[in-house]
C-alpha cells in the first residue's frame, strides 16, 4: 500500500536524512521524500498499521532532524 | 516570507545591529591596544577585564545562534554528529574561544559572531530563493481545482469538494472556472483553454455532447457536464500524482551527491581536526623545548584559526540545494508546456538521446485521412472534354455528396474536405461582395438543395448514385475497370486513389493520404541540430508510403511494412547498436506501441491528454501531439543538466581553492563566508534559470 504525506522540512540535505532514517523504520519498504514538493511518499509493508508506522517514522525523522513535521 | 522566515530576518537585524556597535566600540571608541587609548581609562579597564567584551559579543551571538547550538547539541545527542549545524557551531564558538585566549588581538570575537551572522543570512536567502522557486514552479503545475458546483433541489449552485462528485453526476462550469471532472458536455457550449493540460494557446471549442477533460479552464458560456469519471480517475489528479512524483524518481547526480554529502562531510571534520592538531604537534617536537604558552598562543591558535576556516567552507549546502531545485525547474518548466517528465532521471537521460525512433502515424503524421490533392481529367473522351470543362471543386462536390450516406473513413475524409472548401468560398464570396457580385463558376452555391438518389454500395469496389440528376460512379481502380473506362493510371501521387465518373464519363482522381504534421519537419531538423546522432522511423504502412515521408522529412533511416512485433526487434537492434552512454528514445502515440515504450531506454507519448494507457507506459508524456515539443523537451533537460554541471563543478572549484588556501593560512574568515554562502547563493540563482527555457 503507497500513501503521501505532507511534510515539512527546511533544507534538501535534512529531506535526504529523512528519507534514509524513514527507511530504517519497521513496516516500511520504501520511502522516498521530495524536498521540492514537501511530500514524503510511503509504502507501507503487507499488514502494516499506518498510524502506528508513521508515529515511528516522525520519531526517527526528528532524531535526525529536529525542524521536521510529517501530517498524518 | 513565512511567519519563521520573519522571525530569522527579525533576529538577524537586532544581531546585526548590537554587532555593529560593540565593534564600533571596540575598534573606534576603545582603539588597539597597541597604540594608545582614545580614553585611557575605559581602553585599560577592558584590556584588563577582557572577557566583558566577550560578554558583549555573546548577546549578539546568543540571538542569532542559539537555535544552531542547540540543534548541533540534539545533533550530538543523536549520533548525528557532522551537520552543518556542528560546523558552524565549531567554527564559531571556536573563534570565541580564540578571542578569549588571545585576549581579542586576533580579532575572533567579531569574526565568531559575523560568521554566524553570515550564515543566518545565507540560511535565509536560500530559504526564502527556494520558496519562492518552489511556489513559482508549483504555480506552474497548479492545475488542482478546488471546488466543483453541483446543483442542490432548489436550483441553486452548491459549492461542493470534486471528491464527493460521483460518476454521472451533473455538474456546472461557469465562465472563468476550471473544470474539476472529467466528463461530457450535457448542455450548454463553451470554449476551453487547455494550457495547463497542453500548453497550447488556442482555446478550443466545445459543445453539447463532446467529451472534456478536467484541467480545462472554461473561457466562456455555462455548460453542464454529466461526470464520466471520478476525481480521482480524472485528467488532471492523474497529471498532478505524476508530476508530483517526479521529484520522487532522482537522477544520478542528484544520488552521486547525496553519496558525495554522506562521505564528504565526515571527511572534512577529520581533516579539520587533523590540521588544528597534527602542524602545531609536529612543529613542537621539531622545535624542541618551545614553552608550551607560547606554543599555544603563537602556533596552535593560529593552526586553529585555520582548521576552522576549512570547516565554514566545506560546507555542502551548495550542491545539495541547486542540483535537486535545477531538476525540479527543468519538470516545472517542461510541465507548463504540456511536456510531462515521470522522473529527474528521465529529464536527465533526455539529454543524453543520441538516437530517436519515430512511430510514424499519429506521431509524425496526423493519422487521419484528408483529401491531398484533386485531379480533374482533361483528356480525350473525360467529362470535362465531352460535357464541359470541371473544376476541382465540382469534382470534390460530387464525389462527396456520392458519398453522403457512407460511414466510410474515406467517404468521411471526402465529406469534410467539401465542407472545408464550402466555408472557404464562403468567406472568399463575402469579401469578393463587398466589392462585386462576381459570376464564379467553381463556386458552389450551398442554398441549393442537391438531392441525392439512388445510391448503390458495389462491394470492393465503391458506389454509384444520382447526383443532381448525374450518374456519379465514386471508387477504386477495379470501379473505374469495371465501368470500361479508361483512368489515370501512371506517376500518381502517394496515397490512396479515389476515382470518379460522371454521367459514364471518366471526370478524374482525388487523392486521400496521411498528412505530415506541420511541425514534423522542423521539429526533426532541430532534433539534428541539436545534436542527434540518428532519425529512425518505424512503420506498418507500405514501403511507398513510408518512403515519401521518411524523405520528406529528411529521416536517417525508414522501416516499413512492420507488424507490431517487429517494432520490438527492431528497437532491440538499434540499442545494441548505440553507443556508449547514448540513450535511445522513442516516441509514438500510445496507441499499440506500449512494449515498445517500455523497452525505449525513454519513451515518449504524444497526444496523450485522455489517454491512460500511453500516460501508464511512458517516461515522458507530450500532452498535444506537436513533435516541436520533443526537441523543446530536449532543449530543457540540456539546459538544465548544463546547469546541474555548471553548478557542480563551481561550488567543487571555488570550495577546493579556498579549502586549499584555507589549509595554509592564505584565506581568511571572509573568504570562507563567500565560499560558504556566497556559492550557496550563486549556485541557486543560476537553478532557477532552469525555468526559463526559450520556445
Amino acid at each position: 500500500m503507497k500513501k503521501t504525506y505532507n511534510i515539512e522540512v527546511d533544507c534538501a540535505n535534512c529531506a535526504q536524512k529523512m528519507e534514509n532514517a524513514a527507511n530504517t523504520v519497521e513496516g516500511i519498504v520504501k520511502a522516498t521524500v521530495s524536498f521540492m514538493t514537501q511530500k514524503m511518499n510511503v509504502e507501507f509493508a503487507e499488514g502494516a498499521n499506518e498510524k502506528n508506522v508513521m508515529k515511528e517514522v516522525l520519531k526517527a525523522c526528528k532524531k535526525v532532524e529536529d525542524d521536521c513535521e510529517i501530517e498524518f | 516570507m513565512t511567519k519563521k522566515q520573519k522571525k530569522v530576518l527579525k533576529r538577524i537585524i537586532i544581531s546585526a545591529a548590537l554587532t555593529f556597535f560593540i565593534a564600533l566600540f571596540e575598534h573606534i571608541i576603545l582603539g588597539k591596544a597597541g597604540d594608545d587609548y582614545r580614553f585611557p581609562v575605559l581602553g585599560e579597564f577592558f584590556h584588563k577585564y577582557h572577557f566583558l567584551l566577550l560578554l558583549l559579543y555573546l548577546v549578539p551571538y546568543f540571538i542569532i545562534g542559539h537555535d544552531i547550538l542547540k540543534k548541533a547539541l540534539k545533533g550530538i545527542k543523536n549520533k548525528q554528529v557532522f551537520d552543518e549545524n556542528f560546523l558552524m557551531a565549531i567554527a564559531t564558538v571556536g573563534a570565541l574561544i580564540l578571542g578569549a585566549v588571545t585576549c581579542g588581538e586576533e580579532g575572533g570575537y567579531l569574526e565568531g559572531v559575523a560568521v554566524m551572522l553570515f550564515y543566518q543570512i545565507g540560511e535565509l536567502f536560500q530559504a526564502v530563493a527556494i520558496g519562492k522557486s518552489r511556489k513559482n514552479i508549483s504555480a506552474l503545475m497548479d492545475i488542482r481545482p478546488d471546488y466543483a458546483n453541483i446543483e442542490d433541489e432548489n436550483g441553486n449552485l452548491v459549492q461542493v469538494s470534486p471528491d464527493e462528485v460521483g460518476i454521472g453526476d451533473i455538474i456546472v462550469v461557469k465562465p472563468g472556472e476550471k473544470i474539476p471532472i472529467d466528463g461530457c458536455i450535457v448542455s450548454g457550449s463553451a470554449s476551453l483553454d487547455t494550457k495547463a493540460l497542453t500548453g497550447e494557446s488556442m482555446p478550443r471549442e466545445a459543445v453539447e455532447g463532446d467529451d472534456v477533460l478536467s484541467g480545462c479552464v472554461n473561457l466562456s458560456g455555462l455548460i453542464k457536464i454529466k461526470t464520466t469519471k471520478p476525481f480521482g480517475e480524472s485528467t488532471v489528479s492523474k497529471i498532478l500524482n505524476l508530476v508530483e512524483n517526479s521529484s520522487m524518481k532522482k537522477s544520478r547526480s542528484e544520488n552521486f551527491i547525496a553519496k558525495f554529502a554522506h562521505y564528504y562531510t565526515p571527511a572534512v571534520c577529520y581533516g579539520a581536526l587533523a590540521l588544528a592538531v597534527l602542524p602545531p604537534v609536529i612543529i613542537l617536537i621539531a622545535r624542541g623545548g618551545m614553552p608550551f604558552s607560547e606554543w599555544a598562543v603563537t602556533v596552535l591558535s593560529s593552526w586553529v584559526i585555520r582548521a576552522l576556516t576549512f570547516l565554514v567552507i566545506s560546507c555542502p549546502c551548495a550542491l545539495v540545494i541547486s542540483i535537486p531545485l535545477s531538476f525540479f525547474g527543468g519538470i516545472g518548466a517542461a510541465s507548463s508546456r504540456g511536456i510531462l517528465v515521470k522522473g529527474s532521471n528521465y529529464l536527465e537521460a533526455l539529454s543524453e538521446t543520441g538516437i530517436i525512433v519515430f512511430d510514424k502515424t499519429g506521431t509524425l503524421t496526423k493519422g487521419v485521412f484528408e483529401v491531398t490533392g484533386i485531379y480533374p481529367a482533361k483528356g480525350e473522351g473525360t467529362y470535362s472534354d465531352r460535357a464541359g470543362n470541371l473544376g476541382e471543386d465540382e469534382l470534390l462536390k460530387y464525389a462527396a455528396l456520392a458519398e453522403n450516406y457512407s460511414d466510410h473513413p474515406i467517404s468521411k475524409s471526402l465529406k469534410e474536405a467539401y465542407a472545408k472548401r464550402l466555408s472557404e468560398n464562403a468567406d472568399n464570396e463575402s469579401i469578393s461582395e463587398a466589392a462585386e457580385k462576381k459570376d464564379n463558376s467553381d463556386s458552389i452555391d450551398k442554398k441549393t438543395v442537391i438531392e441525392v438518389t439512388d445510391i448503390e454500395e458495389i462491394g470492393g469496389h465503391g458506389l454509384t448514385a444520382s447526383v443532381d440528376g448525374k450518374k456519379v460512379a465514386v471508387g477504386n481502380i477495379k470501379l473505374m475497370n469495371k465501368l470500361m473506362l479508361k483512368a489515370d493510371a501512371d506517376n500518381l501521387p502517394i496515397g490512396t486513389i479515389i476515382y470518379v465518373a460522371i454521367d459514364g464519363m471518366y471526370a478524374g482522381y482525388i487523392v486521400i493520404s496521411d498528412v505530415v504534421k506541420e511541425n514534423s519537419k522542423r521539429a526533426i531538423s532541430e532534433l539534428k541540430k541539436s545534436g542527434i546522432r540518428k532519425t529512425v522511423m518505424l512503420t506498418g504502412d507500405l514501403k511507398t508510403v513510408a518512403d515519401s515521408v521518411g524523405k520528406e522529412l529528411m529521416l536517417d533511416e525508414v522501416k516499413s511494412e512492420l507488424l507490431p512485433g517487429d517494432k520490438v526487434d527492431c528497437v532491440e537492434a538499434l540499442l545494441s547498436e548505440k553507443r556508449k552512454k547514448e540513450k535511445l528514445a522513442f516516441v509514438g502515440d500510445g496507441i499499440n506501441d506500449a512494449p515498445v515504450l517500455s523497452r525505449a531506454d525513454i519513451g515518449i507519448a504524444m497526444g496523450a491528454m485522455g489517454s491512460d494507457a500511453a500516460i501508464e507506459a511512458a517516461d515522458v508524456v507530450l500532452m498535444d501531439d506537436d513533435p516541436a515539443k520533443i526537441s523543446l523537451a530536449m532543449r530543457i533537460s540540456r539546459k538544465c543538466l548544463r546547469i546541474v554541471y555548471e553548478n557542480i563543478i563551481f561550488a567543487l572549484a571555488v570550495k577546493f581553492i579556498c579549502l586549499v588556501l584555507g589549509a595554509l593560512g592564505i584565506a581568511n574568515m571572509w573568504i570562507a563566508i563567500f565560499a560558504d554562502v556566497g556559492v550557496m547563493v550563486i549556485a541557486v540563482l543560476n537553478a532557477i534559470r532552469c525555468l526559463n527555457v526559450k520556445d
